[in-house]
């Protein structure tokens, strides 16, 4: 058998579509020919819309869970507007997993804090599946969400059947509200005082637009957490996704292979460097 | 120690005050208890008095002309609310209104305010203890400003 040509998408078959916000779609893929490639929480593929381009998107699905990919897409641009606009039984190609996972394994001992700033809630998911499904390795989990207004809370059932477990910190809180919310309103960084983890061997694991992880991974820093305990989930515009292009270049490195999940003390001042 | 110093110095803003600065302290203090829906101070009143928030939430909140309250910040158990005490004019700036059962020390700023002056020492305290706060909110403010989950985000 003839090794698979790295560039060339398989061909997958959208099943559920759940539209989660006003931009923000999550699809179902299942491999329209064998079966789903094991990945681990924090990868990415490549997905084609046919005839129009492609765009990396981490999964967002449980990946205990067999059978295809849960992907969430929001919709900004034409490729990933296409694909967020896909119907169940359309076709879209894949090629993947792709590039670093969140250290959820390496974490098992510490209290661990998951830190998602609007979509950032969605590369996150599988990880927080994973150490649900584990819960008793872990030391405290905090989970702290932030995003932009009550209707863009993302998997917000998710949320509310996390927070009604007794054995999860969630906190939720938003920019911007009306008098009707009565829940947190500011900024993600101003929710890790408030969350009940010890500092000393925590890991976090950050992801959301990327002046939020900055803000964030200060704010832990300031708290006690140590640089080597923060991960960042970094977005890049990826073309060749296998570390061959040069397109995703950040530093010394490459986000489609030595990340997306990057370790803040090795990207703490690349990161406020600008043009990178 | 009376119930009210002891309260007094076990809220966070107070954390490590020195002993015999407590009772100056707290001799400007009473307890509050606000219902839900109920406002703790209103844009435009005189600043007379800030809240050491102990347990429960406040809504910080602008009225734009024409529309509906918008909330810009929430704060909660261990936060401070009201910061225009300090400066003349001594107005509140924003309406502060308690979302659920709030239990909170008012500090009568008058009062403080007169004992800062006439003792320095205490005033530095009180000048440490506060300006973190309104440096951590700035930052805050900053990134609330980028609007980072917006349209045109990243
Ligand atoms: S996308 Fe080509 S090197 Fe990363």
């Amino acid at each position: 058998m003839t090794e698979a040509d790295p560039f060339v998408p398989l061909p997958y078959r959208v099943g559920r579509v759940r539209r989660e916000t006003r931009d923000i779609t999550t699809l179902e893929l299942a491999p329209v020919t064998g079966v789903r490639p094991d990945y681990r929480p924090g990868q990415f593929n490549m997905l084609y819309a046919f005839g129009i381009g492609e765009v990396a998107i981490s999964v967002s699905g449980d990946p205990a869970v067999p059978g295809g990919y849960v992907h969430t897409v929001r919709d900004v641009g034409a490729v990933s507007g296409a694909i967020a606009k896909l119907k169940a039984g359309a076709m879209l190609g894949l090629r993947g997993p792709y590039g670093t996972p969140w250290p959820v394994e390496a974490a098992e001992g510490n209290d661990v804090v998951f830190v998602a700033g609007g979509l950032g809630l969605a590369p996150l998911r599988p990880a927080i599946y994973r150490v649900l499904a584990r819960r008793e390795r872990y030391g405290r989990v905090v989970l702290l969400y932030g995003t932009r207004s009550p209707p863009d809370i993302l998997f917000r059932q998710e949320l509310e059947r996390w927070r009604r477990r007794l054995d999860v910190e969630v906190l939720v809180t938003v920019d911007r509200a009306d008098a009707e919310w009565r829940g947190n309103v500011g900024v993600v960084p101003k929710l890790i005082a408030r969350a009940g983890f010890d500092p000393n061997g925590a890991v976090a694991m950050v992801c959301g637009p990327e002046v939020m992880m900055r803000f964030t991974a200060n704010a832990l820093h300031a708290s006690g957490l140590a640089l080597d305990h923060i991960y960042l989930s970094m977005e890049r515009n990826m073309k060749c996704a296998i570390g061959l292009c040069g397109h995703c270049q950040f530093g010394p490195d490459f986000v489609c292979k030595d990340g997306p999940v990057m370790r803040y003390d090795r990207i703490a001042d690349i990161l406020t460097v600008r043009e990178i | 120690m009376e119930g009210l110093e002891r309260i007094v110095l076990a809220h966070p803003f107070f954390a490590g005050l020195e002993a015999e600065l407590g009772p100056v302290v707290s001799g400007c203090a009473r307890n509050h208890r606000f219902n839900p829906g109920q406002y703790l101070a209103h844009e435009g009143d005189p600043a007379d008095e800030f809240f050491l928030i102990r347990h429960g939430k406040v809504a910080l909140e602008i009225l734009p002309p024409g529309q509906s309250p918008v909330v810009f910040s929430t704060e909660g158990e261990g936060d401070i609310v009201g910061t225009s005490w300090l400066v003349p004019p001594y107005r509140w700036r924003f309406d502060a209104r308690a979302v659920e059962l709030t239990r909170a020390i008012g500090i009568d700023a008058r009062c403080l305010r007169d004992k800062c002056e006439a003792d320095p020492r205490l005033g530095y305290e009180m000048m440490k203890r506060i300006a973190p706060i309104l440096e951590g909110r700035l930052g805050d403010m900053r990134l609330q400003m980028l609007d980072v989950y917006g349209e045109r985000a990243r």
